[in-house]
């Protein structure tokens, strides 16, 4: 074909561009959602629970993610600072999942249950009052704002859609009692999402026991974060296998 | 058109088109050097698919000829090259692994006056442990472990809630801790609450002696207040219970030091009485995050940072 025919056919030369530079993303892509090994057989990973979930939706609405990856790479400098590397199998019901790409600061994939609730309020509110240098902005409306949950119900079932096993009939929840406990599955139960968020505020996350702030959320997330897998059931040739 | 546009015109083709007219297009071809660089490139590519992991086939993948040796538990093994591979390989076998497995052994063997005296061993543990205090530990204790007044506290100085022995430092990091007063705001009546914080702030020579201060000992050194229960008699502290010296002039949850007159100091320590010290003060667990060894080179590094006993 000559060049004229596409340079002067903006239609022909747009389908032919997307054919082109789709081709890179579609052969790197496309077998991960087939490939028997995509996805480590791991213990422990489960679904957020509600007050976790919105945690992680205030994580997205504030653009952590712009500053802080979650996704701790296989080498030895980042396994040495932030732990194990992390597995696919751990951000399995991420939608989407939160990996990032850029660290001004650093990665939080591991970030669960390292510093106390208290240091992350302050943290939160005023980065600067615990780490001088840092350059993280402050976000102190988090803990002035009452946490929205009225629709916490639809973004439950929204996930469900997508494969996340949150329970909606008698059978899926009697799968989650065995696959994580009664406790657990009842809090990622559809039909006692409320109950479970408030019984979960309980743990009073922000420090502030008459109140449920998106600061609750926020940090009940973050101290989830990276937990859920306990490493040293597994020897660490088990995850080269997968690869 | 000018003249040696015309001349380069006759020596290099044009794409053939025209636009508006008479704008044409070169049709330069690319430098020799840069399009065989090219090809090589492209030559390397091929050779890489059998070397390394890369094309999906099925369900699987071509995992390419290349093997690469490991260990676990000191096991040596053996797979085709990965990531994950590549990495244990580098964490176990890599030079610089090696040379850090070799004093990290060494830390983990000795007892602490052992490594106390051993010049190398320290500058290993003060090299090591400062990334490892800086990457866990300076967000609540700060880069040079100063602390925030109030909230963490100072581990450069030498008054220790928990003792500053290496074996009680080492056994706060491993388990953690959460720092627990009660809140007396039940048991004493306002003119209570003063009496003690008078006597309190007279400890360290903050307020002279008075009648008040008289009183306030009888609270603390009695059953009506039990002080002494945490802080000991002579309001010494108790490492076991991390219970804090009020004699010495450091200052670790109630910013006393922050305040100019005497009113102003006894209203911190009195606000700190009267609601005790509860659910702010937890330093978290770190068996389990660190390993022993990191955890016993930590524990070195603090107490060197100016304080250990
Ligand atoms: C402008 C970039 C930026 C943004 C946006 C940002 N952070 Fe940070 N964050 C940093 C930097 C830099 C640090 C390191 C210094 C410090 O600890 O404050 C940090 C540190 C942290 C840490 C401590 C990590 C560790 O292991 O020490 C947490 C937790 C954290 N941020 C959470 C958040 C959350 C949650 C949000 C969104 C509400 C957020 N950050 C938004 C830059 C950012
Ligand atoms: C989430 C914040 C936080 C982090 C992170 C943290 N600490 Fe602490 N640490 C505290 C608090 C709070 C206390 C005081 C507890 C109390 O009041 O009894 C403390 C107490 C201590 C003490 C006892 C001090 C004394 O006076 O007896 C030592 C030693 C110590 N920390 C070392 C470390 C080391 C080493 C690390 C890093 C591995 C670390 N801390 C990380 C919050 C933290």
């Amino acid at each position: 074909m000559r060049h004229e025919n596409i340079e002067v056919n903006s239609g022909l030369m747009i389908l032919l561009i997307l054919t082109v530079i789709s081709i890179g993303g579609l052969v790197e892509v496309v077998p991960l959602f087939y490939l028997n090994d995509t996805i480590e057989k791991v213990d422990g990973v489960r679904p957020y629970t509600p007050l976790e979930l919105r945690g992680r939706d205030i994580y997205v609405r504030e653009g952590c993610y712009l500053c802080h990856s979650q996704q701790i790479r296989p080498f030895r400098d980042e396994w040495l600072r932030y732990g194990h590397y992390s597995l696919a199998a751990e951000s399995q019901y991420d939608h989407p999942f939160q990996w990032g790409s850029k660290r001004t600061g650093p990665d939080l994939a591991r970030v669960g249950k390292k510093y106390s609730n208290e240091w992350h309020v302050q943290h939160l509110v005023a980065p600067r009052s615990v780490v001088p240098q840092s350059i993280m902005p402050n976000y102190p409306w988090l803990l002035e704002r009452d946490l929205d949950f009225s629709d916490i119900t639809e973004r439950l079932k929204a996930l469900r859609k997508t494969g996340v096993p949150y329970s909606l009939t008698e059978e899926e929840y009697k799968a989650n009692v065995a696959a994580y406990g009664k406790e657990m599955a009842d809090w990622l139960d559809i039909n006692q999402a409320q109950d479970s968020l408030f019984a979960q505020a309980r743990n009073d996350y922000d420090g502030l026991p008459n109140r449920i702030t998106e600061m609750e959320a926020l940090v009940a997330y973050l101290q989830v974060l990276g937990t859920m897998v306990d490493f040293s059931q597994y020897d660490e040739g088990y995850f080269v296998e997968f690869r | 058109m000018s003249e040696s546009t015309t001349k380069q015109q006759a020596a290099v083709q044009t794409t053939g088109h025209a636009w508006d007219g008479d704008l044409q297009e070169f049709n330069n071809p690319l430098p020799r050097w840069w399009l065989w660089s090219f090809y090589v490139t492209a030559v390397i590519a091929v050779i890489y698919w059998f070397i390394y992991p890369s094309w999906p086939v099925g369900r699987g993948w071509l995992e390419g000829f290349a093997t690469i040796t490991y260990q676990v538990d000191g096991k040596a093994e053996e797979s085709r090259w990965n990531t994950r591979a590549k990495l244990l390989h580098d964490l176990t076998e890599s030079h610089a692994a090696q040379r850090q497995r070799e004093f990290m052994g060494k830390v983990a063997e000795a007892d602490f006056s052992t490594i106390s005296n051993d010049p190398d061993m320290l500058a290993f543990i003060r090299s090591v442990g400062k990334g490892l205090f800086g990457d866990n530990c300076a967000a609540c204790h700060g880069r040079g472990g100063q602390g925030v007044v109030g909230l963490y506290p100072n581990l450069a100085d030498d008054d220790w809630l928990w003792g500053g022995s290496l074996e009680n430092i080492q056994n706060v990091i491993t388990n953690g801790r959460q720092g627990f007063m009660p809140a007396f705001k039940e048991t004493f009546d306002p003119q209570q609450l003063d009496d003690v914080a008078e006597y309190v702030l007279s400890l360290s020579g903050e307020a002279p002696d008075s009648i008040a201060v008289e009183r306030g000992k009888a609270l603390f050194q009695g059953f009506g207040g039990g002080c002494y229960y945490c802080h000991g008699m002579d309001g010494k502290g108790l490492p076991s219970q991390g219970a804090a010296n009020l004699t010495d002039k450091i200052w670790t949850i109630a910013d006393v030091d922050g305040q100019k007159t005497l009113e102003e100091k006894k209203a911190v320590v009195k606000k700190l009485i009267f609601n005790g010290v509860q659910n702010m003060r937890k330093m978290p667990t770190w068996k389990g995050r660190l390993s022993p060894t990191e955890i016993k080179v930590l524990a070195v590094y603090v107490h060197q940072l100016g304080g250990g006993q």
